[in-house]
């Protein structure tokens, strides 16, 4: 199976996370990541969903996300054509001796300390999914003590927007 | 022009707007806000029902009877719960439907209050929208919404809930209100490119099949059916959902595909080389094991849904449009075809067919001890009543011996609870059908498990005036699970005797109990001098309960999950495809 990313706009209204959320269960399709927020138009909202599926069920999953009500546009962004970002935020065990490799590595991914404790230090790192791999990974022989992750956020590369023509849609109606 | 009222007497006056003339339903704690402008209407007439769910069947019945949207209404938590079994039946069989529940004040949401239940979240997998009102200024926009959604595109059931509180609280009416739905764009025109594919194909096929399925009647599009059909010489089959569609008579129509399908319509769908698909969604009953499903036939495949397309099979032609419309354009580009000369010949098709129908016509057993056969009721109630009254039936033997054996000339004519399969649905159905059209006669076929789930409506039907004829097929069994027991279970019948010839209960005496009139017929003799008494009664309900032989069965089958090819026409009796060929 290979991983799509789905941008969706949708109407910034109550109940439309679980509309989308649901209807991917309903259907059998497991969501590998979903972020939801707000875009340049208060009345949109983007949902940036990563799935993974073969190309017939990705056609089938986008046409019966279409026929939400709410949901306004939906473009799947191809990996090359796209700039496509998590974040996370690590908690290392660090004493004395082991904090300066920590920052190290720091540096060398281009994260950034946020919080330092006596024995420990908090870590905010963006980039691929590959990069925040590659970062726990290093981090892991130091003793990770707690990680949380975003859902991935992309945008496609280049001037173009895909909000341009759903705005239209909403003046019309509005 | 603007006026200041209640959200509950905005939600009555937006109904009138509307065109509703009939609403089915019961109050209750939360709705009783709207019930109150709802007694003063001259416009909307309320019917009581006795059950939610049989208010639901109601709307259900009301729409496919005329068309137009039918409206439900309860209070929250169990009266909104006993609709949901309605409501994913009309989503399963694109009815539009539109049902108005209350809900608990908004402030009590979420805190588990009395009779609440998220019903929003509980039908958000069966309706096509539902809507959860916060604000009373937003109810007219929210029902014109609605309707329009239920109405549009693929039709389907919309759910509006409106909380007691802002039933109760001011706003200010204006009408129409300005529908805000940016997302909502249903396609209706077909793309002229994919016509002309379809027409080429259509013309080059040598065994081409019109697949017809409910959307065709929902676009109206019977006339220009029967003119393509008759422009193009094309063998047509109706799906459960289509019967009526295309008249029974006509010599190209084949009859019902499917599990329970004629052998010359699953035959035709078998060996095509062209399935013109229209509104219909090759749904697993018709198809049997998708994988052998007309294994050499391209597919052309034109529904609104274009989630439809390509879903259950591939469609080497997807047209996405009002079936209407589809046809209406298919017909233009076929003529020009013709007039370039190409034009289909089916003559060797129509050899092959015509050897299925007349070596597997339908046919069923009768028993030698004289009791009835359901089938030969069928038959003579078709015979007598005839194509211009509406059937309506649940689920089970009764509904397929509805479709195999009445014979259907007239679009919307049959009314069953087809993708969910519900029990029960046959009754409420009818009486709102006969309550969409009064001059219809109306008779519900059901079987008498069937019947036993919601003929509490029979009240309803009896106190408001609603003449039905419900034909009961007593077989004193869940029949059509029994027929799998016995073909798949060894004969072991556990749980399928409901014992109703022990007349347990009598529903002769159940019927008069309800102000009905009661009558029994257990032989065949006695079959046309029941059916024309019950005809001549108009002034109530009818009931007959016709006793038939329990071991009676569905034929022909293509039992669940194989292949069309191995198709029954009779217990262990398999047609020869080959010899045709």
């Amino acid at each position: 199976m290979s991983k799509h990313t789905l941008s969706v706009l949708v109407e910034n209204k109550p109940g439309v996370l679980a509309r989308v959320a649901s209807l991917f269960s309903r259907r059998g399709f497991n969501i590998d990541s979903l972020a939801v927020g707000p875009t340049e138009h208060d009345d949109i909202s983007r949902m940036t969903i990563v799935v993974s599926v073969e190309e017939l069920p990705l056609e089938q999953v986008t046409k019966q996300l279409n026929k939400l009500v709410n949901v306004l546009k939906i473009v799947e962004l191809d990996t090359a054509q796209s700039v496509q970002r998590e974040l996370m935020l690590i908690k290392v065990r660090t004493d004395a001796d082991s904090r300066s490799h920590v920052l190290e590595l720091v540096n060398l991914f281009r994260a950034r300390c946020v919080d330092v404790a006596p024995d420990a230090v908090t870590i905010e790192v963006t980039g691929t999914l590959d990069k925040l791999e590659a970062f726990v990974r290093v981090l892991e022989p130091y003793g990770i003590k707690e990680l949380v992750q975003s859902g991935m956020v992309a945008v496609g590369r280049g001037a173009r927007s895909i909000t341009d023509r759903s705005l239209r849609a909403l003046d019309r109606t509005a | 022009m603007t006026e200041q009222m209640t959200g509950a007497q905005a939600l009555v006056r937006a109904l009138e707007h509307l065109g509703v003339d009939t609403v089915f339903g019961i109050p209750g704690g939360t709705i009783l806000p709207a019930y109150d402008p709802l007694y003063d209407s001259t416009k909307v007439r309320h019917v009581l029902v006795r059950h939610e769910q049989g208010a639901g069947h109601a709307a259900e019945g009301y729409a496919q009877a005329t068309g137009k949207v039918g409206v439900c209404m309860a209070t929250s938590g169990p009266g909104a719960t006993n609709l949901v079994t309605a409501i994913a039946d009309a989503y399963m069989d694109s009815v539009p439907i539109v049902a108005i529940t209350g809900q608990v004040a908004t402030p009590l949401i979420g805190t588990d209050a009395f009779q609440e239940a998220d019903i929003a979240g509980i039908t958000m997998p069966i309706t096509k929208h539902n809507f959860l009102v916060t604000e009373a200024a937003d109810i007219p926009r929210a029902i014109a919404e609605a309707f329009h959604i239920a109405s549009t595109g693929r039709p389907g059931p919309v759910l509006v809930d409106i909380p007691k509180d802002v039933q109760q609280s001011t706003m200010t009416f204006s009408w129409p209100p300005v529908m805000q739905l940016p997302g909502y764009r249903p396609v209706t025109r077909p793309h002229s490119k994919q016509i002309r594919e379809a027409a080429r194909l259509i013309v080059e096929s040598k065994r081409p099949v019109l697949y017809v399925g409910g959307g065709v009647h929902k676009a109206k599009a019977s006339p220009e059916l029967l003119r393509l059909a008759e422009l193009t010489g094309i063998p047509v089959v109706t799906t459960l959902m289509a019967r009526g569609t295309f008249p029974d008579s006509h010599r190209q129509h084949l009859g019902m595909p499917g599990m329970h399908g004629s052998v010359s319509a699953v035959g035709a769908l078998q060996r095509s080389d062209l399935l013109i698909a229209l509104g219909t969604r090759f749904d697993d009953r018709v198809t049997g094991e998708l994988s052998s499903f007309a294994p050499n036939a391209k597919v052309i495949h034109a529904d609104i849904d274009p989630a439809e397309i390509s879903k259950n099979r591939h469609a080497d032609v997807p047209i996405v449009g009002d079936c209407r419309e589809v046809i209406t354009d298919l017909i233009a580009a076929i003529e020009h075809e013709h007039a370039d000369g190409r034009k289909g010949d089916y003559d060797e098709w129509w050899t092959l067919l015509d050897g299925y129908r007349t070596t597997y016509p339908l046919g069923y057993e009768e028993f030698a001890d004289g009791s009835l056969a359901p089938q030969y009721v069928m038959e003579r109630i078709s015979a007598i009543v005839g194509p211009d009254a509406i059937y309506t039936a649940g689920v089970g033997q009764h509904q397929m011996w509805a479709a195999q054996f009445i014979g259907y000339e007239n679009p919307g004519t049959f009314i069953n609870s087809g993708g969910a399969g519900t029990m029960g649905f046959s009754v409420p159905a009818a009486m709102g059908a006969k309550m969409g059209r009064p001059d219809a006669v109306v008779w519900a076929i059901d079987g008498d498990g069937c019947f036993q789930m919601t003929n509490q409506e029979l009240a309803t039907c009896a106190i408001e005036g609603v003449p039905i004829k419900v034909a009961v097929i007593n077989n004193g069994n869940l029949g059509m699970v029994r027929q799998w027991q016995t073909l798949f279970y060894n004969k072991r019948y556990s749980n399928t005797d409901l014992q109703t010839v022990r007349r347990i209960p009598d529903f002769v005496k159940l019927a008069e109990a309800y102000g009905c009139v009661g009558l029994r017929c257990e032989r065949p003799e006695d079959v046309d001098a029941t059916i024309r008494k019950a005809m001549e009664i108009n002034d109530v309900p009818v009931v007959i309960d016709f006793v038939v032989h329990q071991d009676a069965m569905v034929w022909p089958m293509v039992a669940a999950g194989t292949s069309n090819d191995d198709i029954k026409y009779a217990r262990d009796m398999a047609p020869k495809w080959e010899i045709e060929d």
